[in-house]
């Protein structure tokens, strides 16, 4: 065990043992391209047809619909801008409903599609950031081609209902010639909250390797090839023409040994995430003049919370010195100067804003490490606090 | 195409029994920031310095304009003493230099020649103006100069001029510490000291846990932009341990002080230091009137703490001309980096802009400045930047 408490997870994972030793052999040994045609191409293409069987099987989807990238940013960018890429809409661009508090690599999308001349309708979030379906339903228009919703939001742990919004969604559809395309960003969802895309009716859904303790360097859409979905990069054809570029073989086994663990373990791990995050929640309410910015019902691995007076910064080099790692607002947006763009959407103040500071558990941590989390926490934003006095 | 290159410096001829001890150090200064090119030898004659290329003289030209001291450079061309062969070596070098009115310069220290100068310069004036119909000469504001030199060794040509940075050797005027913060100033004012000759030494206050390890690796970069320009190219870079200083800050009863108070702080470290290490100024990035702790009001109540003279070379720049010259240097990009240091996280909300030295006196009489000093001082970190 190593003498560190790394609470951090939603910035990224440290790899399962299980997943390097799956990942091992494909380094040296089976090291194939796919596309050769000698033996030790057709074995990585078996490799790799196989790791896509499992995680079809895994998210209970079509595996010819599942498609390999290099991580979950470009995931998200496949599919919007990949939707926005058909020749239909390059004709005649429609409207996007998004929220406020998606990731950069949604939003940064959707202003690009803006520039293009998509409009953008922003639902409203309330001061936990969650989403309205009503305010969804009303907000749908006949030109409305693209939704696009976070499942698990990475600052605060809010759960979007997107069952419903997929469910609205399907309604609208059955009168439409052009139908409504549904992204779920499912990053931060997968392995903490229960979830089939089956169900949330989502056209298009993405996800990330070194969130659940795979490999950084790879993330996996879904897509249904029904949304004319085009590529956004062009090559060699792999990834049925979509998603050019050789196979990441060895990524691709992390990837799907640590899909299949996160699913395996699920419940034992969400019991266990469950007892920190209310053991943290506990500690922090113990702290004078807190607040707890994640709404009670988010998801079970992820706790944001303000210190006011303190600035995040600080706190978190105070926690490095005790060997704790956490994150201060969201780690995409910490190298910026200025504040969170979901923290001001859910209508923080500044204080509030500059001084959270983000916890992201794993299963791995115990109840033990969250007390001394919690007294470490106590006693640092006391020091501090006198400091500053 | 050009097998030596001409070094010109300026001032230091005018050093007298110096000179020698200045040329000396440029030389090292251009040793120092040559040495992963290839070069040949560097030679001195005539208050000039020679420097052999190896092919590479664009390179090599390029380097020479970042080491102070150099006023220009010419790419110099070498022929036989013979006329033709000069002849052909003038064709080579109007062929490599824009412009359409020339004119001759010869010099003849080598007697022995069988022309004299002006007859050398009508010949070559004659041959060029036969061989390059759209040239004319203009003898008082010519494009170029055809410059042919006339020694034991051969005949030297060159017209290109290039200017470089002017200014003395780094190390010929002393040494002096600059406070270097992660800022746009800070590495600037250093530039500038060492152009007129200073040896510099950098003095960083560190704050961690306040500020990130990154604000520290910043500084490390901007040192490291900085070196090359430094006496044999290198640096000593010390990080003070200013924590427990900024803690005792945050505690006295006078916040809109603090950033005086951290101010005289660390020109009171500077100053112990300075003595220590036998450097005889400090530097810094002060900007009249720039932020509150740049009034003049501040400057001097900053500056009682210690009978060192302090230079602020950027005194009376605006902040776009430090803003451009930093991005001339090349230090701008890093100093942008958004990392916390010291100055930002400690800001109180409506800093004085015009402290009172008895205030400020009667706050540090609550604390104890000569241990707090000692501490930072005993827990300083030297690092050797090159």
């Amino acid at each position: 065990m190593r003498n560190e408490i790394y609470l951090d997870n939603s910035a990224t994972t440290p790899v399962d043992e299980g997943v390097v030793q799956a990942m091992e052999p494909f380094w040296t040994i089976q090291y194939g391209n796919p596309s050769s045609p000698h033996t030790r191409g057709v074995a990585a293409e078996n490799t790799l047809k196989s790791s896509r069987k499992q995680l079809g099987d895994l998210l209970q989807v079509n595996p010819a619909h599942l498609y390999f990238t290099a991580s979950g940013t470009e995931a998200n960018n496949m599919a919007l801008q990949g939707v926005a890429n058909t020749p239909y809409f390059l004709r005649q661009p429609g409207h996007i409903i998004t929220t406020p508090i998606e990731h950069p690599s949604v939003l940064k999308v959707v202003g690009h599609l803006e520039e293009r001349g998509w409009s953008v309708s922003y639902l409203d979030v309330d001061g936990f950031g969650r989403i309205n379906p009503q305010q969804f339903a009303a907000l749908v228009k006949p030109d409305t081609k693209i939704v696009s919703v976070m499942l698990v939001n990475n600052e605060l742990g809010t759960i979007a209902p997107a069952r419903e919004l997929g469910t609205i969604i399907e309604r609208e559809n059955r009168e439409r010639q052009h139908k409504i395309v549904f992204h779920v960003d499912a990053i931060q969802a997968l392995g903490h909250i229960p979830f089939k895309i089956p169900e949330l009716k989502a056209q298009l859904c993405s996800f990330s390797g070194h969130k659940i303790f795979g490999p950084k360097g790879i993330g996996l859409l879904y897509a249904d090839r029904q949304t004319g979905l085009r590529p956004i990069m062009f090559g060699g054809g792999q990834e049925d023409g979509l998603r050019p570029g050789t196979e990441n073989i060895p990524a691709i086994v992390g990837l799907t040994k640590a899909v299949q663990l996160v699913i395996d373990n699920f419940d034992a791990n969400l019991q266990q995430l469950k007892e920190l995050r209310q053991a943290l929640v506990d500690g922090i309410s113990t702290i004078p003049n807190s607040r707890i910015n994640s709404p009670a019902d988010g998801a079970p691995h992820l706790l944001n919370a303000s210190f006011p007076g303190i600035r995040g910064e600080v706190l978190v080099h105070f926690l490095e010195q005790k060997r704790i790692f956490v994150a201060m607002g969201a780690a995409c947006s910490s190298k910026k100067k200025g504040a969170s763009h979901v923290l001001e959407s859910i209508g923080l103040g500044q204080d509030q804003i500059l001084s959270a500071i983000r916890f992201s558990l794993a299963p791995t941590i115990t109840l033990d490490q969250i007390a001394y989390v919690v007294y470490s926490l106590k006693e640092t934003v006391e020091e501090i606090r006198n400091i500053y006095m | 195409m050009y097998p030596l290159l001409l070094v010109r410096y300026g001032e230091l001829s005018l050093k007298g029994r110096n000179r020698k001890t200045f040329e000396d150090l440029l030389v090292t200064n251009m040793r120092a920031r040559l040495a992963d090119l290839p070069h040949g030898r560097i030679t001195r004659t005539f208050g000039r310095i020679y420097l052999e290329t190896k092919d590479n003289w664009a390179d090599l030209a390029q380097r020479l304009q970042g080491v102070f001291g150099i006023v220009s450079v010419s790419p110099v061309l070498r022929r036989n003493l013979d006329v033709d062969h000069i002849k052909e070596g003038a064709t080579l070098i109007i062929k490599d230099t824009p412009g359409h009115t020339f004119k001759v310069e010869a010099r003849r220290p080598n007697k022995a020649f069988p022309l004299t100068s002006p007859e050398l310069c009508n010949t070559l004036g004659g041959h060029l103006l036969q061989s390059f119909p759209h040239l004319t000469v203009d003898v008082h504001k010519p494009d170029f100069v055809v410059n042919v030199e006339i020694r034991q060794e051969g005949a030297f040509l060159y017209s290109r001029v290039i200017p470089c940075l002017g200014g003395l050797p780094a190390g010929s005027s002393g040494k002096g510490l600059l406070l270097l913060s992660g800022g746009i100033d800070s590495p600037v004012a250093g530039f500038l000291s060492m152009k007129r000759g200073v040896s510099l030494e950098g003095l960083h206050f560190y704050s961690y846990p306040f500020t990130s390890e990154r604000s520290k690796a910043k500084v490390v970069e901007l040192a490291s932009l900085l070196a090359p320009y430094n006496v044999r190219g290198s640096l000593k870079l010390w990080i003070a341990y200013f924590t427990e200083i900024q803690k005792a800050l945050q505690q006295t009863a006078y916040p809109t002080l603090s950033i005086t108070l951290m101010r005289r702080f660390m020109m009171r470290i500077a100053a112990r230091l300075a003595e220590r290490e036998k450097a005889f100024a400090l530097i810094t990035g002060d900007s009249l009137g720039q932020v509150a702790s740049q009034t003049m009001e501040s400057i001097h109540v900053i500056n009682a703490v210690t009978t060192t003279p302090v230079f602020r070379p950027l005194i009376g720049m605006d902040k776009q001309e430090i803003i451009d010259l930093a991005g001339k240097i090349g230090t701008y990009e890093t100093s942008i980096l958004p990392y916390e240091d010291c100055c930002t996280v400690f800001v109180p909300r409506n800093p004085a802009t015009k402290p009172r030295l008895d205030q400020v006196l009667q706050a540090e009489s609550e604390l104890d400045v000569d241990a707090l000093v000692s501490e930072a001082l005993a827990k300083t970190e030297l690092l050797v930047i090159s």
